[in-house]
């Protein structure tokens, strides 16, 4: 495991992951995927074909799912109007923006030899991705990474907590891959800000 | 085309509440267990344009104080801004200038 880079003469970020990590960030990306397509943030298709297109207008209260809710916070704290407004302008798009980065991580790890399904040892995945995209899978770890600590309950400074849970608890499980996704982003970052 | 005609300041009007009344909302991002200091970073410095002392005085006030104002302006700006934060991850919400 050693994250992003920048590579010197390229410029561009590169990563080598194990068959398996690029499975399970695949997997990562493709539940959230899944989640943000999941509760109707788009008009219902059951409703009449009709009255499905006339429909254009998004959801204006906060999402029941706790992950969801953390995506798309409510805007106005004092104003419930103005936030149901905000939401209905916005949340439609911001679903799809993070659903379309999520998918860029998929297509990635894809397009660099990572098969629909992993049978082969010892396969390894080099990517390589320009400015822009590693930009895109930088954002889109932080909404695997709220996922993940909103499902676990992550809170301030509870490392130690984690950290003293059994290793065959399932949840000490979800927290190591949390913090690997974490530690991947973290490199990411100094990997898109470091000098060229 | 326009001559700048002489005008009549109000005395008691300060430049302060010039500039209070010219930015009248603010964006402000709170604190979370899950974002990365280095990223939070990243983002106020990509998005807004801040230099790296300015972003991380930012990131610092987010993390320790829980909360702090990132950028002001019009109502429709800070929307905008409050958008962007959110595609990003962070944590925004918007309210009127104090």
């Amino acid at each position: 495991m050693s994250g992003f880079a920048r590579h010197r003469r390229s410029g561009r970020v590169i990563a080598n992951f194990t068959g398996f990590e690029a499975d399970l960030l695949r997997s990562l990306a493709s539940q959230l995927v899944e989640l943000l397509r999941n509760e109707a943030a788009v008009p219902d298709e059951s409703q009449d074909p009709f009255e499905a297109m006339m429909d254009f207008s998004g959801p204006t209260t906060a999402p029941e799912d706790p992950v969801l809710a953390r995506l798309f916070p409510t805007a106005y704290r004092d104003d419930a109007e103005a936030a149901s407004e905000f939401r209905r302008y916005t949340e439609g798009t911001l679903r799809d923006g993070k659903a379309r980065a999520a998918a860029t991580i998929i297509d990635g790890l894809e397009e660099a030899g990572l098969p629909a399904e992993l049978t082969e040892d010892g396969l390894m995945i080099d990517v390589e991705l320009d400015e822009p995209t590693a930009e895109t899978w930088m954002r889109s770890f932080t909404d695997v990474r709220l996922a993940l600590a909103t499902r676990l309950g992550v809170e301030d400074g509870d490392e130690a907590y984690w950290h003293g849970l059994p290793d065959e608890d399932p949840r000490a499980q979800a927290h190591d891959i949390y913090e690997w996704v974490g530690y991947l982003q973290e490199t990411l970052v100094e990997a898109l800000t470091a000098r060229r | 085309m326009s001559a700048a005609s002489p005008v009549e300041v109000e005395p008691t009007t300060t430049p302060d509440e010039i500039t209070f009344l010219s930015k009248p909302w603010v964006t402000i991002v709170w604190n979370d267990p899950v974002n990365l200091m280095s990223y939070v970073t990243y983002v106020f410095q990509k998005y807004f344009g801040y230099d790296k002392r300015k972003a991380e005085k930012l990131m610092m006030e987010v993390h320790e104080d829980g909360k702090s104002v990132v950028s002001s302006g019009t109502r429709e700006e800070m929307e905008r801004d409050v958008q962007a934060m959110h595609e990003y991850g962070l944590w925004a919400t918007m309210d009127r200038s104090e």
